[in-house]
């Protein structure tokens, strides 16, 4: 396999009459990790949200192992959490394998919790968790075996988590990594310690 | 598309350039509204004073003359929004979407227009200014349909996402008009079973529909006019930033 | 273990999967479930007092009162059926994820409608009797219900997709789709009449069954087209 993981080139893309890229090229291979940095409104978010075909107004290429991107070989967590508040963690992790079509056992949904630190949560509608905990079953979908896609974007995964849940979601990220996988991912924290971490900065220079 | 040959394709992608449109239509405006008028002078002033008077209604059926034509750009009109709809949805067409924002308001206004004419028409004819007749029963949900439109694209505030809102609905919308059609006709059936028809009249001498062809012919280049100054209007509106209207509004001003 | 896209199974699972979440999410608040049902019993309620209640009069206008209120209960259910998974991110997470998003659309306005369509068919008759509506009618009345009121789901449901970004939904909702539903209002209001006046309602409801037929083919994805761009501009 020749082709990166994601390749975007001469990306061009606006949000509200504002250019926001302009020539922008990312190449992210097997197993790497990218962190973008950057001020508020320099585009971090409607980057990730273009590569997940979420914000069609730009122009040029982005392709994801040679081919258009499409929605069943990567993961996207954004600011909204994909957690349903009036249903069970588990009751949300379920239709997110459902989603996925997985048709193996529901057994790893428990493994996902436990993995995440909800053991003994798992019933209760997701509203009445704390919000650091809610946080924990958006990241606990990082946990199913149907986040074994080759891509992984996550747009601030580490806000409203202890230090305990930092170490919980960069294991999930490093064993991933060692899975063959690629992530993109923001944050405006310092870089947790990953392989095959590198950083790049959007919207400094202007 | 690698079926169609190269010519083809090209004057297809030119079409779909809105800087081509703009340069392209300039010249046409000018001639377009010069034998919209023409035609519509002669038909009116024919149909109204010197075509003969009608054998049932009398003079009352002159009003047709507006009606018609309004009440069929009116179905045309939504006709045509669809069409647009498609083009942007399957080809990503800007000019497309343009054109759909200009026909809404164009549509809509012959659509009020057909619906007064027709309203004025039923007070000699019926005896009252509205009676729920399936044509204009039809006519006004053709109305309320394109008030929705313009509503949707007005409440969407980027207006690529709201060009494609209003496609899916116009496609829905256009599917829909001839059910509604023919379940207001088949409702009218069981509520009033005998009621006046134009089509049941005999045909209509020379004198009388030549004037009506000429106000066909007139209101079709008055609607065309309307929405080709509608879309250049719309063209510099959403290219304002670009190099060659920036460039277009230094010479006008100069 | 993870099935190959677009097998049958897998599809059954997609399905499957989003059914048994949105009943769950429905059945979670039964006040909402309730709401459209009281509001559908409350408006019919007006109509004896607003117009009179002679049992002839409520007789003559009882098919098409059931029907309009229906209409109305169903579009007051309309808007918050994508708007809340689009607040949390479960909208757009369908949307991605799901191949094809056809199957969990159709899930979606199933559920929709077992909760809102379902109960005020199996209502209509206790209402219509309660609006002297002939006894031979009630049959009728309750076919075209059961065959119209998916048809009203699915447009709404269209509606719906289209407004679920927007502030401002709620009235343009329902300048969107009520005039859609004229055809489905004009053939059910009919086939009642019909039957109450002795005569064969099957033909307006073999049109309302071609009609529901149609619908539920083609109008999931127009659904699934506006939910894209529903969720696009985050």
């Amino acid at each position: 396999m020749s082709h990166a993981v994601l390749d975007i080139r001469d990306l061009r893309c606006e949000r509200d009459d504002r250019e926001l890229f302009a020539d922008f090229d990312l190449r992210l291979e097997a197993a790497q990790a990218l962190q973008l940095r950057g001020p508020n409104g320099a585009g971090k978010t409607t980057l990730l949200r273009c590569i997940a075909g979420m914000h069609p107004e730009y122009e040029g290429s982005i392709r994801l192992l040679g081919v258009p991107v499409s929605g069943d070989q990567l993961l996207f967590v954004g600011h909204r959490p994909g957690i349903s508040g009036l249903l069970s963690a588990a009751d949300n992790l379920r239709w997110h394998l459902d989603l996925a079509g997985w048709r193996g056992s529901g057994g790893v949904v428990s493994a996902a919790l436990e993995r995440v630190g909800l053991i003994g949560y798992e019933e209760v509608p997701c509203q009445q968790l704390s919000a650091g905990q809610q946080r924990r079953v958006a990241l606990a979908r990082l946990a199913l075996p149907t986040a074994e896609v080759p891509l992984w974007l996550l747009d601030e995964p580490f806000t409203a988590l202890d230090d305990a849940g930092l170490q919980l979601v960069s294991g999930l990220m490093a064993q991933r990594l060692a899975g063959g996988g690629a992530i993109l991912f923001t944050t405006h924290q310092p870089a947790p310690d990953l392989p095959g971490l590198s950083t790049r900065w959007i919207g400094a220079a202007s | 598309m690698k079926y169609i040959p190269d010519g083809l394709r090209r004057l297809w992608h030119r079409m779909g350039s809105p800087r081509w449109f703009y340069e392209t239509t300039g010249s046409w405006v000018p001639w377009l509204a010069a034998s919209a008028a023409l035609l519509l002078g002669v038909g009116t002033v024919w149909g109204l004073a010197y075509a003969p008077p009608d054998y049932l209604q009398g003079d009352s059926f002159r009003i047709i003359y507006i009606h018609v034509p309004a009440a069929y750009l009116a179905q045309a009109g939504y006709m045509l929004m669809a069409v647009c709809g498609v083009v942007l949805l399957v080809w990503r067409m800007k000019l497309a979407d343009m054109v759909m924002a200009t026909v809404a308001p164009v549509g809509a206004a012959f659509t009020f227009l057909a619906l007064a004419t027709g309203s004025i028409w039923g007070k000699p004819t019926w005896g009252t200014y509205w009676i729920w007749d399936a044509r204009i029963t039809s006519v006004l949900i053709l109305l309320f349909l394109y008030l929705g439109i313009m509503g949707l694209r007005r409440a969407i505030e980027r207006p690529e996402a709201a060009g494609r809102a209003c496609a899916i609905l116009a496609i829905v919308g256009v599917i829909n008009i001839p059910i509604i059609k023919y379940s207001v006709d088949w409702w009218m059936t069981l509520h009033q079973p005998a009621t006046f028809s134009v089509t049941s009249a005999p045909a209509m001498p020379p004198v009388m529909w030549i004037p009506l062809l000429l106000n066909v012919l007139g209101f079709n280049l008055l609607f065309a006019v309307s929405v080709i100054q509608g879309t250049r209007t719309e063209v510099l509106l959403r290219e304002r930033r670009t190099r060659w209207v920036t460039d277009l509004c230094r010479q006008e001003r100069a | 273990m993870r099935a190959s896209p677009g097998s049958e199974a897998s599809l059954w699972v997609l399905f499957r999967g989003q059914l048994r979440r949105d009943l769950k999410l429905a059945f979670g608040q039964p006040s909402e479930l309730a709401n459209p049902l009281a509001f559908f019993v409350v408006v019919i309620t007006l109509f004896p007092l607003g117009v009179s209640p002679e049992p002839g009069v409520l007789a003559g206008m009882a098919p098409g009162v059931l029907w309009i209120a229906a209409l109305l209960a169903t579009l007051l259910g309309l808007e918050a059926l994508f708007r809340r998974d689009r607040d949390d991110g479960t909208l757009e997470q369908m949307v991605l994820r799901a191949q094809p998003l056809y199957l969990p659309v159709v899930a979606r306005m199933l559920a929709h409608w077992m909760v809102t369509g379902l109960p005020l068919t199996l209502l209509a008759p206790v209402l219509g009797g309660m609006l002297n509506l002939a006894p031979e009618a009630r049959l009728p009345l309750m076919l075209g219900l059961a065959l119209g009121t998916p048809v009203l789901v699915l447009l709404g449901g269209v509606g719906a997709a289209l407004t679920v970004g927007l502030r401002t939904g709620g009235v343009l909702l329902a300048l969107l789709v009520l005039p859609l539903f004229v055809p489905v209002l004009i053939l059910g209001v009919s086939a009642a009449e019909l039957a109450g006046s002795g005569l064969d309602p099957t033909g307006p409801l073999l049109w309302l069954a071609a009609g529901t037929s149609f619908a539920i083919t083609t109008v999931p994805f127009a659904i699934a087209a506006a939910l894209r761009i529903g969720v696009e501009t985050g």
